[in-house]
């Protein structure tokens, strides 16, 4: 038996992409710990990362390390692939989805909070949307709406501001404009 | 407070777009719809379709005895009732378009109808 050694060639990108997903992870599992009101009303602590990832390092690093922390997240909590997981998933990928076309107003005049808040409301429709459409399919769910809009302005601007505030630390006194690191 | 340079001036925008949308969504899903007729079961039949525009007493027979609804101020209640845990008594006013209150043993219902119903259905 010859022991082989499978070599996975990885560059500084996919380092950065997994620490930081497993900063999101740690967020979500203490974010579990917290109890919740209202089923589905979350801060979505782990969103701070992501925007800290789209600001620093783009929207590809962002989709990676949103999805791997639903994924991840899932297997953790064992609810992969159980509606949970989709409205996760849901949510994650029309957060993106905004994300994505967010990402491109002018940076002077929109920041984090302004990407958080769009991205919230974003994360509740893709949720709203996988209810409506395959777990309760009732108009009577409308009537949560404001619930849960609510909660995605505030927790939308509180995760912006924390997101805002740790990319002042982390940049120091010098306004650089590091794409990379 | 010290200022974060990561705000920007348009999230201020942004988050009074967003109060004003929650506000909007807001108004839109808890609204309802006005409800401008009550229908009154008895014995599972309609009994009676009376506008709430005007305020009156009606008097409903089921096999305890007699319910009294009142309906005043484009509100309607079961004010009276026969049966013995009083739920439709103490459920109050309805006042939007498909909420309703039933005396199961009296066999008495009262629905708010008008403008679109917000439930098809509720089950308890």
């Amino acid at each position: 038996m010859t022991a082989s050694i499978i070599k996975l060639d990885t560059t500084a990108e996919d380092h950065h992409i997994a620490r930081m997903a497993a900063v999101a992870l740690g967020l979500t599992v203490l974010e579990n710990a917290i109890p919740s009101p209202l089923p589905g009303v979350k801060p979505g602590l782990a969103n701070i990362i992501t925007l800290i990832v789209l600001a620093r390092f783009g929207w590809r690093a962002a989709v990676w390390v949103s999805l791997l922390r639903v994924v991840a997240g899932s297997l953790l909590f064992g609810n992969f692939l159980a509606p949970g997981f989709f409205l996760s998933l849901s949510g994650a990928v029309c957060s993106l989805a905004v994300l994505a076309l967010s990402m491109h107003l002018p940076r002077r005049w929109f920041g984090a909070v302004t990407h958080s808040i769009l991205a919230a409301f974003a994360h509740i429709a893709g949720q709203m949307a996988v209810i409506y459409l395959w777990l309760i399919p009732h108009s009577g769910i409308a009537y949560l709406i404001p619930i849960f809009a609510t909660a995605a302005l505030v927790f939308g601007t509180v995760n912006g501001l924390v997101a805002a505030q740790f990319m002042d630390n982390a940049e120091g006194e010098p306004p650089s404009n590091n794409k990379r690191t | 407070m010290p200022t974060i340079r990561h705000i920007k001036p348009g999230d201020y925008l942004t988050l009074l777009a967003g109060v004003l949308f929650t506000v909007w969504i807001s108004l839109i899903a808890w609204s309802g719809g006005a409800a401008d007729t009550a229908l009154i079961r008895s014995g599972g039949k309609v009994f009676r379709e009376v506008p709430l525009s005007r305020d009156q007493q009606i008097e409903v027979p089921g096999p305890l005895g007699t319910s009294i609804i009142t309906i005043e101020k484009g509100k309607a209640r079961i004010s009276s009732d026969p049966s013995p845990r009083q739920y439709c008594v103490r459920q109050g006013w309805l006042q939007q378009a498909g909420e309703i209150s039933v005396c199961l043993p009296n066999q008495v219902s009262v629905e708010l109808t008008g403008g679109q119903k917000k439930y098809d259905s509720l089950n308890y």
